[in-house]
């Protein structure tokens, strides 16, 4: 059962006191269903911080949290979420602290996500706008079909490395890979299909790495500036990281984007 | 071996195609411990979602420590009425009689009937080769296959499912915590190596002898996802004397597994390249050594691919192997803590029971993940 605990707290001189309302649900046992209908009534009731604590592969947490005024919610997750967290979230904020499973961000419309540790497959699958942060890993199919629309832009970093068709039929927003424990991409088939958006990768790739949708170049300066805005979002939400924002800016960057809009505009057309 | 196999005609034409997005995983403790079911049975019911109720099975290995030096065969009877059950086991009794000196046999004992619908008999018994004749020129384990596969396509409702050495399968339709619960694998088995199975059959109807795990031998699969190249496997299979009686894909990865490992004696890194083998445009990205080996697998092993998307757990004696696609279409975790090495679907179930872990990760497509026993003779004494 979700127990709504308020505490007081005093803020400033003047004695006005404001109520924090932190709820807290204990998911052990708990059905998908259950779960997301409790943070749904939470959500509803006002609360603005849950956690849940004992999470084991419940699915799409986070997700039906809509509602017409735009009401926004903490999410901190404890366990092992199950597939697709945070799909279609919309414009909350969700921290995991252990690994994710497959699917997070599926579709995910605005908000934040922070893994506190490794990510699965399709990780920001057709996500269409907020950020992502993962500490460590992920797996295959990053970003597949990630997409932007006018002022919606998504944005994926990643602390260490992808494995393969990292940005798939990639049509928007931003994928930053920085591969912080080694020096170069093991992932194949990056960029395949690719026709929107940018990849920023740090370290070392071969050009038969790639798709043959995208080109390859050095950064520049208005990259640099990309990178360092989320560079150092990274480092505030990951401390524990222990780099600094000086070293990692020295690497070197590789910057993917498509050759074209429209790859495959003669492939299905007589 | 005879490669000449005759299929009854029925069971020939039956259409044979799945696809599924099943739910598998694999506990093994690779210093040879032995535990109980329970563990697996509530890692697999985590993953609940991912099956249907159709099909569910265990594979478990040590489980026969008194009877290790016999083949445990495991026969399902099935039938519309309880004659045409007793009446399969009435010929196959003659059969094994002829053929084996049976030296233990009961019922596979199991709780309330109620829990699962329309049950077969299960029955097991444990056998020594009695090779006479040509037959005696013939290794126990090519005379068991042998015999097994006469049994499979000659006894029209007796199949054997299960038939290694101090291991045993458990399988039937229902979800797996039930079909855990109805053999009573929380209570009555420990095994070092247990890899399960919870079913999402779409094509081919749901039948208790069609539920994972399939083997042979001390081999055994799990799998999630769908061959493909099925049709093009089953016959190849053929002409090396195996017959795919149980209509599910499944059934074509534990007969190549025991053609290409225990026949042809090939190390499961070079299995793993024919079931999975990586596209042509990155064997020509090779150096000429790799090349070459990789060509070569593909001209020669063409029918063993195992086309279409897959994750799969292969269980033997002395390890337990995990295996995606070249290209990952199906999840596959793998982790480890200590003595214990985790596969699963999903990594949640291993946390449900394993909450601390030395490593966490998704190995590449078309690339093995084993874990081998410390020592092999711990489990053979």
């Amino acid at each position: 059962m979700a127990r709504a605990a308020a505490s007081q707290t005093s803020v400033g001189a003047d004695h006005i006191e404001e109520r924090i309302a932190v709820a807290e649900i204990d998911a052990t046992g708990l059905q998908t269903k259950e779960l997301n209908d409790q943070l749904r009534d939470l959500l509803l009731s006002g609360i603005k911080k849950v956690n849940i604590r004992n999470v084991c592969g419940q699915r799409y947490i986070g997700t039906r949290l809509y509602t017409p005024e735009h009401l926004r919610m903490e999410i901190e997750i404890f366990g092992t979420p199950g597939n697709d967290l945070a799909a279609f979230l919309y414009g909350h904020k969700i921290t995991v602290h252990g690994n994710a499973q497959d699917g997070v961000g599926n579709t995910m419309d605005g908000g934040e996500v922070i893994v506190k540790g490794r990510a699965g497959d399709v990780l920001a699958f057709s996500m269409r706008g907020g950020e992502i942060y993962v500490r460590d890993n992920c797996g295959y199919r990053t970003a597949l079909h990630m997409k932007e629309y006018e002022d919606k832009k998504p944005v994926l970093v990643v602390g260490g490395c992808t494995q393969d068709f990292l940005g798939e039929y990639m049509a928007g927003g931003i994928v930053i890979i920085l591969n912080l424990l080694d020096q170069t991409h093991k992932a194949n088939f990056i960029g395949t299909g690719m026709h929107g958006g940018v990849i920023y990768l740090r370290g070392q790739v071969e050009p038969d790495q790639l798709g043959g949708q995208v080109e390859v170049t050095a950064i520049e300066e208005p990259d640099r500036s990309i990178l360092d805005r989320y560079v150092s979002r990274f480092l505030e939400r990951f401390p524990e990281i222990g780099m600094s924002q000086r070293e990692i800016m020295q690497s070197q960057f590789y910057r993917l984007k498509p050759k074209s809009k429209r790859p495959y505009s003669n492939l299905y057309t007589y | 071996m005879e490669s000449d196999i005759t299929m009854p005609r029925i069971r020939r034409e039956l259409y044979n195609k799945e696809i599924c997005a099943c739910s598998i995983f694999g506990a093994m403790n690779r210093d040879g411990e032995r535990f109980n079911g329970e563990g697996v049975m509530l890692a697999i019911a985590n993953m609940h979602v991912r099956g249907n109720g159709l099909g569910g099975g265990f594979a478990a290995y040590g489980i026969y420590p008194h009877y290790k030096d016999y083949y445990a065969f495991h026969l399902m009877f099935t039938g519309r009425s309880h004659q045409d059950k007793v009446s399969a086991k009435k010929e196959l009794d003659g059969f094994l009689s002829s053929n084996f000196d049976v030296v233990f046999d009961e019922e596979v004992p199991h709780r309330d009937e109620s829990t699962v619908s329309d049950p077969p008999l299960v029955w097991r018994y444990f056998v020594h080769p009695r090779k006479e004749g040509d037959d005696a020129m013939l290794n126990d384990e090519d005379y068991v296959v042998s015999k097994i596969m006469w049994i499979n396509t000659r006894i029209e409702n007796a199949h054997v499912f299960s038939s290694g050495k101090n291991m045993g399968c458990f399988k039937g339709v229902g979800y797996p915590e039930d079909i855990g619960e109805y053999f009573m694998l929380d209570e009555l088995y420990k095994a070092y190596t247990w890899t399960v199975h919870g079913r999402f059959p779409t094509n081919t109807q749901a039948w208790w002898g069609g539920a994972h795990p399939f083997s042979l031998l001390d081999t055994t699969v799990v799998h999630n996802g769908e061959i493909s190249s099925y049709g093009t496997n089953r016959w190849y299979l053929e002409m090396y004397g195996y017959a795919c009686t149980l209509q599910t894909d499944t059934e074509v990865i534990a007969y190549a597994a025991d053609l290409l490992m225990r026949r042809q004696h090939l190390p499961i890194e070079v299995v793993a390249k024919i079931f999975a083998p990586p596209i042509w445009n990155s064997i020509d990205r090779m150096n000429e050594s790799e090349k070459k080996l990789l060509t070569t697998l593909r001209m020669v092993y063409a029918p063993l691919l195992m086309n279409g998307p897959f994750a799969i757990i292969i269980g033997q004696t002395n390890r337990m192997i995990g295996l995606t696609d070249r290209i990952r279409l199906r999840p596959l975790t793998a982790a480890t803590r200590g003595d214990m090495f985790y596969l699963s679907s999903e990594e949640a179930s291993i946390r449900l029971i394993s909450p601390k872990l030395d490593r966490v990760w998704t190995p590449n497509g078309g690339e093995p993940v084993i874990g081998e026993l410390n020592s092999i003779r711990k489990v053979l004494q």
